[in-house]
């Protein structure tokens, strides 16, 4: 049925549509409305499920461990400081493989304070183990939360949903909410083969010694690894079921023989489209990247081929380094015969608004040959002493 | 869950029950000598032998006698420390019941999760929480908090070897006054720690749970007392057991068991009965000793058996001052003999006040 939610209300019923039997989360802006809404659908008894008020989210990452670990279908949501404070958490659930959904409301890291949007809270844990999907919009957002937990138990993997705070969670957006009924026929009830059980005694999270721990680790990335074709096919069945999807790994739209492209993450995808409408000039391709972990190296491959160009867009950086997502892009395109020449941005960094304009800036910086290979592109640096510049 | 379901789970539990429980061996002459001391107790062995504690290990102890009350079905969820490394040396593991360690601060937020599954599935396993006391007082203070604030049916159980073994002896909350511990060592400026142990059971007592209890591995009858009694509890229930460390307090590996009673006896480590908030029972003292008659028998407080330093003294008046306080404040001091007092109990057979017959 079609709705006009706000994103966190509608992420709120795509979980309860999923049966979650224990669901633990602490508030931190803009995750909050989630929790809040979830606590509501509990109270007026439309959820039932055991909704465990935690005292950190630190606690709350370990209730959802321990809790999918002994079978349950398991859900939290953070957002930035929660996120790091989880991190610990969030490594030991994926090393020990346990199938979970998290969904991260994107937002700045501290310091300097910012409760806004950009990706630097996900992209500190990418090296968690977790698969980690970016939403383009509120319905892909639903839909991929609830895709989640079918991929998380088809791979025996945690899923964070990452989704841009405030630009999705706060934003009010007509969303097709499939009924419950679709949701059970379409989701398997939750099973975990290693799951604790008294009648079956298994210990779990052993001290691993070095005689078998690059073997866990190999198998772990394996693991993540194979999850690339798994999340394809789940989209596919979504779309057989629903009438739409969210494009699997990532999508490619624009002219064929367009030479330039633009990669990008989450809600900017939408706003470089609508940017690509009103800009003159030849068209650019634009990528949409909805699987960052696993990486599809080989869907990007393709789907750069014949560019000469390609501006990857970063919502996060690396300090000395520059861009995460363009130095990953540099390294899977590298020894590619005829690999595009990558230009680097950081934009909307603590949730600086994307104009729609910026898209022509963006193109015609590639034509700049003294270009920097990385930069914070919206960054005014008359704002900054000259010593900072 | 359907009939079928449970009455496989209830035959599978009886099954290892039957496959993990030790039978009684039958003496065949008066001075039967086969079969050891362990084979030859009628529990359920939820913790089995053939781990890597160190010799003399109060804590392994402890835990040992926590797993034959508590098991089979049960689920544990235990902090990084000694316990949790000495019996999970992959691809091996001393657990006879289903066992997980995530971290070293979050063992009640994890069994949080697990009681929380088992409501969410209607089944009525107990959920245990294992830490000890670095994961307890210290770093998973706040976890161990909200768990009992949420009133989540959890046995929880410290086990108290007062300080951070499995790193190497560094010192905790509820390592003693001036004791010496690798990060709070004795030396020309310094006696050991300068702070004092945490009163960790007042702090629990004050979220007025229905029961927290202290106990030692001196006398196993009342701990298992103890663990039967919270196991039958519907709600969070809390447990600190006294289990001295042989590495880490410097004693020999045979005189465990008298380091712990001699703690309790001198007033030092009080065990205790809290319910709701109010202290319910206490183990009397029959014979109180003086606090040198334990600190001498450790190395950890070796540098107050100066006679001849003044510090030294200083240090130990101060350390019986701490022991009289406890035995006034908690009204340790026996009248008479009991058989529930420190004398009187070491006489009650652990079989029959753990309820087994
Ligand atoms: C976050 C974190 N900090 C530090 C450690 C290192 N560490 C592992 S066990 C331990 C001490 C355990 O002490 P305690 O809880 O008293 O248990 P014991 O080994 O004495 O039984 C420490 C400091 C860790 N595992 N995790
Ligand atoms: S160091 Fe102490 S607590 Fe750890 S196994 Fe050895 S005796 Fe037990
Ligand atoms: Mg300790």
């Amino acid at each position: 049925m079609r709705e006009a939610l706000e994103g966190s209300q509608a992420i709120a019923r795509a979980v309860a549509l999923c049966d979650p039997d224990v669901v633990a989360a602490y508030p931190i802006t803009p995750q909050t409305h989630i929790v809040e809404n979830l606590s509501k659908l509990v109270a007026e008894g439309d959820l039932h499920t055991e909704f465990v008020s935690v005292e950190s989210e630190f606690s709350a990452a370990s209730v959802v461990l321990g809790a999918a670990a002994s079978g349950a279908r398991a859900y939290t949501a953070s957002s930035s400081q929660g996120v790091l404070l989880m991190a610990e958490v969030l490594f030991n659930i994926a090393g020990m493989r346990i199938p979970l959904t998290m969904t991260v409301a994107n937002r700045a890291v501290s310091a300097p304070l910012n409760i806004w949007n950009d990706h630097a809270d996900s992209m500190a844990v990418r090296d968690s183990g977790w698969i980690q999907l970016h939403c383009e919009n509120n319905q892909e957002a639903v839909d991929t939360t609830i895709q989640s937990f079918k991929i998380a138990q088809d791979t025996d993997l945690p899923v964070m949903v990452c989704m841009d705070g405030f630009v999705l969670t706060h934003t009010m957006e007509v969303i097709d909410i499939p009924t419950h009924a679709q949701v059970r026929k379409w989701l398997p009830p939750f099973v975990f083969k290693r799951a604790l059980d008294p009648s079956d005694p298994k210990s779990l999270g052993a001290l691993v010694s070095p005689d078998f721990f690059p073997e866990v680790r190999h198998s772990h990335h394996a693991a993540v690894d194979k999850a690339l074709p798994v999340i394809e096919k789940v989209d596919a069945s979504w779309a057989k079921t629903f009438k739409r999807d969210c494009g699997g790994l990532l999508t490619v739209e624009g002219p064929e023989d367009a030479k330039v492209g633009i990669l990008a993450m989450g809600s900017t995808v939408g706003t470089l489209r609508t940017g690509l409408e009103h800009h003159d000039g030849p068209g650019a391709k634009l990528i949409k990247l909805r699987a960052f972990r696993p990486f599809p190296a080989d869907a990007l491959r393709a789907a750069v081929a014949g560019l000469d160009s390609l501006i990857v867009i970063d919502r996060a950086i690396s300090p000395g380094l520059g861009g995460i997502l363009g130095s990953e892009v540099k390294s899977t395109l590298y020894g590619m015969p005829n690999a595009p020449r990558i230009h680097n941005h950081a934009i909307g960094l603590g949730g600086r608004d994307i104009p729609e304009s910026i898209v022509g800036d963006l193109l015609s910086s590639i034509e700049d040959p003294d270009a920097p290979a990385f930069s914070v592109f919206d960054a005014d640096l008359s704002m900054l002493p000259p010593e900072d510049r | 869950m359907t009939t079928t379901d449970n009455t496989k789970r209830v035959a599978r539990l009886a099954e290892l029950r039957e496959k993990f429980g030790r039978h009684p061996v039958e003496p065949q002459e008066k001075h039967y000598q086969g079969g050891s001391q362990r084979d030859r107790q009628p529990r359920f062995c939820g913790l089995e032998s053939g781990h890597r504690a160190c010799q003399g290990c109060g804590e392994a102890l402890a835990a040992r006698l926590v797993m034959e009350c508590a098991g089979p079905d049960v689920m544990v969820a235990n902090a990084t420390g000694c316990l949790e490394v000495f019996t999970t040396p992959w691809p091996q593991t001393a657990w006879q019941v289903p066992w997980i360690h995530s971290l070293f601060e979050n063992s009640a937020a994890v069994a949080s999760g697990m009681e929380a599954a088992m409501k969410a599935k209607g089944k009525n396993t107990k959920i245990l929480a294992f830490g000890g006391d670095g994961g307890t007082y210290d770093i998973g203070f706040q976890a161990l908090s909200g768990m009992l604030e949420r009133y989540h049916n959890i046995l929880y159980v410290c086990y108290d070897n007062e300080a951070y073994m499995n790193t190497g002896i560094q010192r905790s909350s509820s390592t003693p006054h001036a004791a010496s511990t690798t990060t709070s060592p004795a030396g020309a400026e310094r006696m050991g720690k300068r702070h004092l142990k945490k009163d960790l059971l007042s702090i629990i007592a004050a979220h007025h749970i229905p029961y927290s209890a202290s106990a030692s591995v001196a006398y196993p009858a009342d701990l298992q007392r103890k663990v039967r009694y919270a196991m039958g509890i519907e709600g969070p229930t809390f447990l600190v057991v006294h289990s001295p460390c042989p590495l880490g307090w410097k004693h020999d590996s045979h005189v465990t068991i008298e380091v712990a009673r001699r703690a309790v006896e001198c007033g030092l480590f009080p065990v205790v009965e809290v319910e709701r908030g109010a202290v319910a029972n206490v183990m009397p003292i029959r014979e109180v000793r003086p606090v040198a008659d334990y600190l001498g028998m450790q190395g950890r407080f070796g540098h107050l058996m100066d006679p001849n330093d003044p510090r030294a003294v200083e240090e130990l008046t101060h350390l019986q001052a701490l022991a009289d306080y406890n035995i006034s404040h908690y009204n340790l001091r026996g009248e008479g003999e009991d058989p529930a007092d420190t004398a009187g109990i070491t006489l009650v057979a652990r079989d029959r006040a753990a309820g087994e017959s």
